[in-house]
């Protein structure tokens, strides 16, 4: 009882008048700061904007190309590079290798895998029955036999591939790491902040210098997955070591457990549920992330993916979309199927979701994909062990019988043509879409010149034309009203790392797009979540839809935003949209349903109007959802309008990608991934700290 | 009529000897350098103003008792008043800023983690508000795990765990999972699993209070079977008085981290220590509790040589028909000597107090 | 217990599946060499436009078919393939763009890349208009003429001057300093791929709206729509020297292929096909033309040309 009279503020009652009042002067202030802005740019438009042309280089990114040059002539002979890098590279890419010959490429001097897609087939129906149950097999059987369909055959086995290995690294290394942190404080509050980098850095800045150390190709692609996935892994393990209660864990100490004992009787296996959905997020993260990897060589649909955005082919990222998201929902339903086996849990609740680029911790589980949710909600008795040992080995020989069929007969052994209608859906697909374009074309247009020309170009005018003296001091003024002096502190920090970087008016105008894209998220969302949050009806309908786009890799979205707009700013927002709705949407409709029923009945019965209780009640009350929600959206679109560069959004992702492609250009877009991640990380802090400060309503 | 509120007073069963459990001026203050305050004049302050000026916040006050075996010793308080924490001082789940346990003649707070985790093996076991079983493990494996952890070979742990499922009545129920199980019989596993251990003493931690009433009424009578049956040492903590009444040997109360009164359950209602427990106490069945020890009047010249005699425990409530029946005075005996009188009179003045106040 | 289980059956599975992988190969037969040498891994890098797809499949198929080799097509920009054959994952480039600074750096410098000869096309790079534009405005091929015009090519994304639309950002360009050097009042735009400029031309054609756009030949796109070049100031030896100070237009280039030092000394006969292929301008458009226009897959849009072709191949395999 006591203990719990400690976690109690202090002071409890001096606190919210201050607060309040402090909240009140909010607005003037923050009026104030854009009227002093405003005037400022009025006069002082168009001096030291720090444009850096494209061509342009500051000594940071000669530094970075010396430094880069330095690491290949050592790459050679240096212990590091050569002895431990190396030995690491050439491991991923021998192993990655192995496994491909035997289920994705012609082992040579076979003219095809070790085991064909019979054999494939089967052998993963039986471990997704072996892990997750029936219909989780038949799950498995149906989408493996969909990559064969699609045409997608090889690429698909070899994204799977791909991730399966990250995430079993992932499994080896955050597993102990996440129980080391629930258990050490030290060791979570050293970590922490790694972690948090790690996903505020949006994917598309570390991969540069990740091919360059790892050189381009599987071992790449492991790497930077693994560092993608593993975060969430991490997070959502310590989380559940964490969260096994305390009267538990003191029963547990009264009967004289000892750490040991403790650990392995008591928390793990208590977090085991929470643990296994640690690694469904974590395969989707890395699912998510082996599609971006094609940049650097990936083997897999990414390719396929970033073939399709090149031609401009929408058929083809259709098709090869398709295969990414079927594989999605075959992992996550798996591995959701396989938590719901890990039986007589506790009820868990999670406080992490794994969203690409970003990441926050107190995010619930219920904003993810939950494509297996309505089978989960019953407790489905299970069949009996022995019914089990039984079915599993009999399909082992069956197994086996398939493996070696598919090694005998040609036509099991490679996806035979005549059921592979990929190239005649992926021309349905674009003959319709060519019609839709053609068809929708003035409408597309004048909508994307309204949100350019209204609200796009005044803003990158007001933000990439003032000077940067004017504009640096204005956002950390913003900064401190919104988020108080600790959202000063970072972004203080943020814009120094910026301005260092040498590209201080690129990154103005990627936050143009960022604000904007967020400001157009936050309306689709407030609408949708009001209504998801107000009938059951309209969020049995939504749901599933946002579920699916949370499921579609990031860049897939880029080909048909491309089809319908052009190579412009608008694309990369338009793409930023669709990422970043869905989370926020949830956010939003989870808030409004999570207004107490009690004072809704109370408004109701005072007889207010629909739309008063929306206004009055229903989003003020939501207050700390709508800001969580705001902060989601900013992350997501953020990693998306970076990656919105390569469809002519310009400025730091434009600027990233280059560096990746052109020699000279590597410190900048080194510079300029350095860059963004400062933006998130300023951006992020300055709304977490705000949703902190103003989210209690 | 005082009653000594100070020195403990053996209930059962005649033992003598070392007490099963002393605690001596234990503390428990809660927030930084909490250990530099005793011994201070900031001790003195009331939990209030500590923790305004400190910030620290006190929780156990300079508690002393006695607990013999055999005993079923309650420590009764409202909700913050410590008790809580006091028990998990007991046992060093929660680490007492100064004072000594001594368990069965061991010093506990001396004790390094090996002998403190031998100690919970052996020693003690508890029995806690929210069951603390383990989920993810059948009733009987919950049961074992006490056994389990210290090293107990599986079938011997089996067998014991079979017998403590018997005798707690959950037979049946062997493979079933705390969560489908109903709040009582979770709370008869958490019994068992304390009991497993054949520990030399059970403390409860407000057991019942998150049961029904009828259900914790059962669960009351539940203890007092096996206590009779197993003949455990046990310190009882609850919030409820009746609770305390019905199955206290001793009831010590706490307020605000001190020790209030310590007595039998008629000590506490008849002669409350201050006005704080007499309040508490103003609703309780006083015939209930009472004994003729507290109605009796001083004899009369006369009146103390014949007549039905009762002994002076006897409680008011059984008394009652006997008084009533009798045409005169009752004489009031301690053993053979005659140490008071009552009548109607005393009894009618208990019983119909209570029917004013209720 | 149960799951100790389940990872020994899935363990005894994977043993098995192995078991029965190792000794049942009989069923299929192993990939024929046609040439005695063992040719092996042959790792090609496939840049992203569709003329270099052309040689790439058409190369890489031969290999196949012809020499037995284990062919993968590695979908990488220029530079990336440059530094991947100097690491190693990567054994050849079919189409090199010129790339003067990283020839210094990895062909004289680190020595780990090979010059394998001309391809035989004819490479340029320049600023295109649609036919539309090029009939109705005459005077528009010559760059002094830009400036006049360039109020008409504005658009959403070109900040209130002319747009000039450019490729993918791995490119060869330098339209940005000669915008500036030229002083020319327009905003280089960036589309990101070839797919966009062919889009955006047949889009600026089809609704007569103007577009000015970085595009190169040969592409398959000139047998769709003949693009007509505007004329920058000639180029002269090392008027492209300065990268920030050019004013000159792009260089011709002789398409050149290469190979890493590695793959050049592995004995593969790979290695003569590689130096050995040569064809023409109009040979690489028709296969692009396949693989764009008709959509087939590249694989396909090779083998096709092949077949049509049995002496052009004959002859890159003596």
């Amino acid at each position: 009882m006591t203990v719990q009279v400690l976690a109690r503020p202090v002071n409890k009652e001096a606190e919210p008048p201050t607060e309040r009042a402090k909240n009140r002067h909010t607005m003037p202030l923050l009026g104030a700061v854009i009227v002093v802005w405003v005037v400022g740019w009025l006069i002082f438009r168009n001096h030291d904007t720090l444009v850096l042309s494209f061509q342009q280089q500051t000594d940071f990114h000669k530094w970075i190309n010396d430094l880069r040059d330095n690491i290949q002539a050592s790459a050679q002979h240096n212990w590091f590079f050569h002895g431990v890098i190396g030995k690491i590279t050439t491991f991923f890419n021998w192993l990655v290798e192995q496994i491909q010959h035997l289920f994705s490429l012609p082992a040579f001097p076979r003219p095809v895998p070790q085991v064909g897609w019979l054999g494939v087939l089967v052998l993963l129906g039986w471990v997704g029955y072996a892990v997750a149950g029936a219909r989780s097999a038949i799950l498995v059987l149906v989408t493996v036999f969909l990559f064969g369909i699609l045409g997608a055959w090889q690429d698909s086995v070899d994204t799977l591939i791909i991730t399966l290995i990250a995430v079993a690294i992932c499994v080896i290394i955050g597993l102990p790491l996440g129980i080391a942190m629930a258990r050490n404080k030290l060791v979570s509050t050293l970590v922490t902040p790694v972690l948090d980098t790690m996903q505020t850095m949006p994917a598309f800045a570390y991969l540069a210098p990740l091919a360059l150390i790892f050189g381009i190709g599987a071992s790449s692609a492991v790497v930077c997955t693994l560092i993608y996935a593993l975060p969430p892994l991490v997070r959502i393990t310590e989380h559940g070591i964490r969260s096994v209660p305390a009267t538990t864990l003191e029963a547990a100490g009264s009967l004289g457990v000892t750490k040991r004992q403790l650990l392995r009787q008591v928390q793990i296996p208590m977090a085991k549920r929470t643990i296994v959905v640690g690694i469904n997020q974590c395969t989707m993260a890395a699912l998510s992330m082996a599609t971006i990897a094609a940049f650097v060589s990936s083997p897999g649909l990414g390719q396929d993916v970033e073939q399709a955005l090149q031609n401009l082919d929408v058929g083809g990222s259709a098709v090869y979309g398709f295969a990414i998201v079927i594989i999605a929902i075959m992992l996550d339903r798996t591995t959701t199927a396989a938590s719901e086996r890990s039986e007589k849990q506790s009820a868990a609740r999670v406080a992490s979701v794994g969203g690409p680029g970003v990441m926050l911790v107190t995010v619930v589980l219920e904003h993810l994909p939950r494509w297996a949710s309505e089978e989960t909600k019953g407790r489905r008795p299970l069949p009996s062990k022995a019914f089990r040992r039984g079915i599993l080995g009999i399909g082992l020989v069956v197994v086996a019988i398939s493996i070696w069929l598919s090694r005998q007969y040609l036509s099991l052994a490679s996806f035979p043509k005549s059921l592979d209608f990929g190239t005649d859906i992926s021309n349905k697909v674009s003959d319709f879409s060519d019609w839709f374009v053609n068809l929708a074309e003035p409408v597309t247009n004048a909508f994307k010149n309204v949100v350019t020309y209204g609200l796009l170009n005044p803003l990158q005018s007001l933000l990439g034309e003032s000077p940067f003296w004017l504009i640096a001091p204005v956002i950390l003024a913003l900064a401190l009203i919104l988020g108080g002096w600790r959202a000063l502190a970072v972004s203080v920090v943020c814009e120094a790392i910026i301005f260092g970087t040498g590209l201080w008016h690129d990154t103005m105008v990627t936050l143009t797009m960022t604000l904007v894209a967020t400001v157009l998220v936050m309306l689709v969302a407030v609408v949708l979540g009001v209504s998801m949050g107000r009938s059951r009806r309209a969020d049995t309908i939504i749901r599933p839809v946002l579920d699916t786009f949370q499921t579609i890799p990031p860049f897939v979205y880029l080909v048909p935003a491309l089809a319908l707009f052009g190579p412009t700013r608008f694309t990369a927002i338009v793409a930023a949209i669709a990422y970043g709705v869905p989370i926020a949407t949830k956010l939003v409709a989870d808030g409004i349903r999570g207004v107490a029923p009690t004072t809704v009945e109370a408004a109701r019965a005072s007889g207010i109007t629909r739309w008063q209780m929306i206004r009055k009640v229903q989003l003020p009350m939501a207050r700390e959802a709508l800001l969580l929600s705001t902060n989601q959206g900013i992350l997501y679109v953020l990693s998306m309008v970076v990656i919105g560069g390569l469809v002519g959004g310009g400025s730091l992702g434009y600027i990233v990608v280059s560096g990746f492609s052109q020699d000279q250009l590597f410190g900048k877009g080194l510079a300029a991934g350095i860059a963004i991640t400062a933006l998130g990380v300023m951006l992020d802090r300055i709304a977490r700290y705000t949703a902190a400060r103003h989210g209690r309503a | 009529m005082t009653a000594d509120t100070t020195t403990p007073t053996p209930v059962a069963s005649g033992t003598t000897g070392e007490p099963a459990l002393k605690v001596d001026s234990l503390w428990k203050i809660f927030g930084n350098r909490s250990d530099k305050i005793i011994g201070t004049s900031d001790a003195d302050l009331s939990r209030k103003d500590l923790q305004e000026k400190t910030g620290c916040v006190l929780a156990v006050k300079d508690v002393s008792f006695e607990v013999a075996p055999g005993e079923v010793f309650v420590v009764m308080g409202l909700s913050g008043s410590g008790k809580s924490t006091l028990v998990r001082c007991l046992t060093r789940l929660i680490e007492p800023t100064s004072g000594s346990v001594v368990l069965n003649g061991e010093e506990v707070t001396s004790a390094n983690e090996g002998q403190l985790r031998e100690l919970r093996r052996k020693q003690v076991a508890m029995v806690f508000q929210h069951f603390g079983l383990l989920p993810h493990r059948q009733v009987i494996e919950n049961i074992a795990f006490g056994l389990e952890v210290r090293g107990d070979d599986r079938t011997s742990r089996r067998r014991r765990a079979q017998e403590m499922v018997d005798l707690v009545g959950l037979s049946g129920y062997e493979r079933s999972y705390p969560d489908q199980l109903s709040g009582g019989m979770q709370q008869r596993v958490g019994l068992a699993r304390a009991l497993a251990a054949d520990p030399a003493i059970l403390m409860f931690d407000e057991p019942f209070s998150a049961l029904d009433p009828l259900i914790r009424r059962d669960m009351q009578n539940e203890v007092i079977r096996l206590h009779k049956e197993v003949g455990k040492t046990m310190v009882f903590i609850t919030h409820d008085l009746a609770e305390a009444l019905k199955l206290g040997d001793r009831i010590l109360i706490m307020r605000d981290g001190e020790v209030v009164q310590v007595g039998r359950p008629d000590e506490v209602v008849g002669a409350p220590a201050d006005d704080y427990v007499k309040d508490f106490v103003s609703d309780v069945p006083k015939s209930h509790v009472l004994t003729l020890k507290w109605v009796m009047r001083p004899a009369r010249p006369g009146e103390s040589d014949s007549g039905p005699a009762l002994q002076c425990d006897t409680i008011v409530r059984d008394a009652a028909r006997d008084v009533l029946a009798a045409n005169g005075p009752v004489r009031v005996l301690d053993g053979d000597k005659v140490v008071g009188m009552v009548d109607d009179q005393d009894i009618l003045r208990v019983v119909v107090a209570e029917e004013g106040t209720s | 217990m149960r799951r100790r289980n389940r990872v020994a059956l899935v363990g005894v599975a994977a043993a098995l599946a192995l078991a029965l992988a190792a000794c049942g190969s009989g069923g299929i037969k192993d990939t024929t060499t046609a040439s005695g040498k063992k040719c092996g891994d042959l790792n090609i890098a496939v840049n992203p436009w569709t003329g270099y797809e052309s040689d790439a499949y058409v190369v890489g198929d031969i290999a196949t078919t012809k020499l037995g080799c284990n062919v993968s097509y590695q979908n990488v920009k220029e530079e990336v393939g440059w530094q991947g054959m100097s690491s190693g994952t990567i054994d050849t480039i079919l189409e090199n763009w010129g790339h003067p600074d990283l020839v210094k750096k990895y062909v004289d410098q680190q020595k780990t890349v090979v010059d394998a000869g001309q391809t035989g096309n004819q490479g340029i790079i320049g600023w295109y208009v649609p036919p539309w534009m090029a009939a109705k405005y005459p005077d528009i091929t010559d760059w002094k003429n830009l400036n006049k015009y360039a109020s008409m090519f504005k658009t959403s994304e070109s900040g209130g001057k002319g747009q000039l639309l450019d490729g993918d950002p791995s490119y060869v360009t330098n339209d940005e300093a000669l915008v500036k050097n030229l002083h020319l009042n327009y905003q280089v735009v960036v589309g990101g791929s070839e797919a966009a400029l062919i889009q955006s031309f047949r889009s600026a054609e089809k609704n007569k709206t103007p577009l000015l756009a970085y595009f190169y030949e040969p592409d398959w796109f000139f047998s769709e729509m003949k693009l007509v070049k505007v004329n920058l100031p000639k180029y002269t030896d090392g008027c492209d020297a300065d990268a920030a100070k050019v004013a000159c237009d792009y260089p011709p280039y002789n398409l050149n292929k290469l190979i890493s030092k590695k793959f050049a000394d592995s004995g593969s006969p790979a290695v003569d096909l590689i130096k050995n292929f040569h064809w023409t301008n109009d040979d690489q458009n028709l296969v692009s033309t396949y693989i764009a226009q008709d959509k087939m897959k590249p694989a396909d849009a090779a083998q096709k040309w092949i077949d049509a072709n049995p002496d052009k191949v004959a002859a890159w395999l003596k």
